[in-house]
């Protein structure tokens, strides 16, 4: 059996699906914050594993951007959380329900 | 053969991280299981030949953000209160239901597109080197780039503004 791209983008798959579990199921800030990133990840990984299929470094320059906004989402979100947590005393996202800081 | 090897050894550890740190209880234990998601994850990049975006995956994400998380937890305390109690069995099958017809559902669209049956890793005709990389980024994609420095400015002013003018009366507590 050898190795062909097709494992690589099925790993992808596999690894978007359990951040979306993840954001899904989770109440903590943080915790989804990190399914998150591993959603990015994935979709890092599948655009690696194409720019090898194709043969085009292309894939790797937008890896490489996706990797810029996901440092400046979590420089944000994470500045909320901070935020939040000041006036809530809470991580939870299950008590933020009035869209008020 | 090898290259088989390699790839099912770190896909396990990159799937039994992700899963960890879905379903670790304590925040500190996801962010140690991203982790080890994130180094999987760059061992497959070198697979793929994109040694520079391997390197950079290693040096901002398993470095920086991760840290990042870290800090933050440690700021605001290690809460456990959520998995155990927080949701129903209901909220978990659910999940699982989504997350499975999700998965399925990309499997299904791109099995025609992906099983090309051609074998990529037989020509090595992709160099990620930091050369080939910068070579586009600042060829093609030059205003893009400068426009991320753009983003990332923004971002850092706005994190400044968030933790120096709270809107509340909290102000006493910030330092000037």
């Amino acid at each position: 059996m050898t190795l062909t791209i097709t494992w690589f983008l099925f790993l992808a798959a596999g690894l978007f699906s359990i951040g979306l579990a993840g954001v899904l199921i989770r109440r903590n800030a943080l915790v989804m914050f990190m399914s998150i990133e591993l959603m990015l990840n994935a979709a890092n990984l599948t655009f690696v594993a194409v720019s090898k299929e194709l043969g085009l470094i292309e894939g790797q320059v937008t890896a490489l951007f996706v990797m810029v906004v996901a440092a400046t989402e979590v420089t944000i979100g994470l500045a909320i959380i901070v935020a939040v947590f000041r006036t809530r005393s809470s991580a939870n996202v299950d008590e933020l329900a009035e869209l008020k800081g | 053969m090898a290259e088989m090897i390699v790839f099912i050894i770190f896909a396990a550890v990159a799937l039994i991280g992700a899963i960890s740190m879905v379903a670790a209880s304590n925040p500190v234990y996801s962010v140690i299981g991203l982790l080890a998601t994130m180094f999987a994850i760059a061992v497959l990049y070198l697979m793929l030949d994109a040694h520079f975006v391997a390197a950079i995956q290693v040096i901002i994400y398993a470095g920086a953000v991760m840290t990042l998380f870290l800090f933050v937890i440690m700021l605001i305390g290690v809460d456990t209160s959520d998995v155990y109690g927080a949701q129903t069995l209901r909220q978990r099958v659910m999940t699982g239901i989504v997350a499975l017809t999700f998965f399925a559902s990309i499997a299904l669209a791109g099995r025609t597109v992906w099983i090309t049956g051609s074998d990529a890793f037989g020509k090595p005709n992709l160099n990620g080197t930091a050369e080939a990389v910068a070579g586009e980024l600042f060829g093609t994609w030059t205003i893009v780039f400068l426009s991320t420095v753009m983003l990332l400015t923004i971002a850092a002013v706005g994190t400044i503004a968030l933790a120096y003018f709270p809107q509340d009366g909290t102000q006493d507590e910030v330092p000037r």
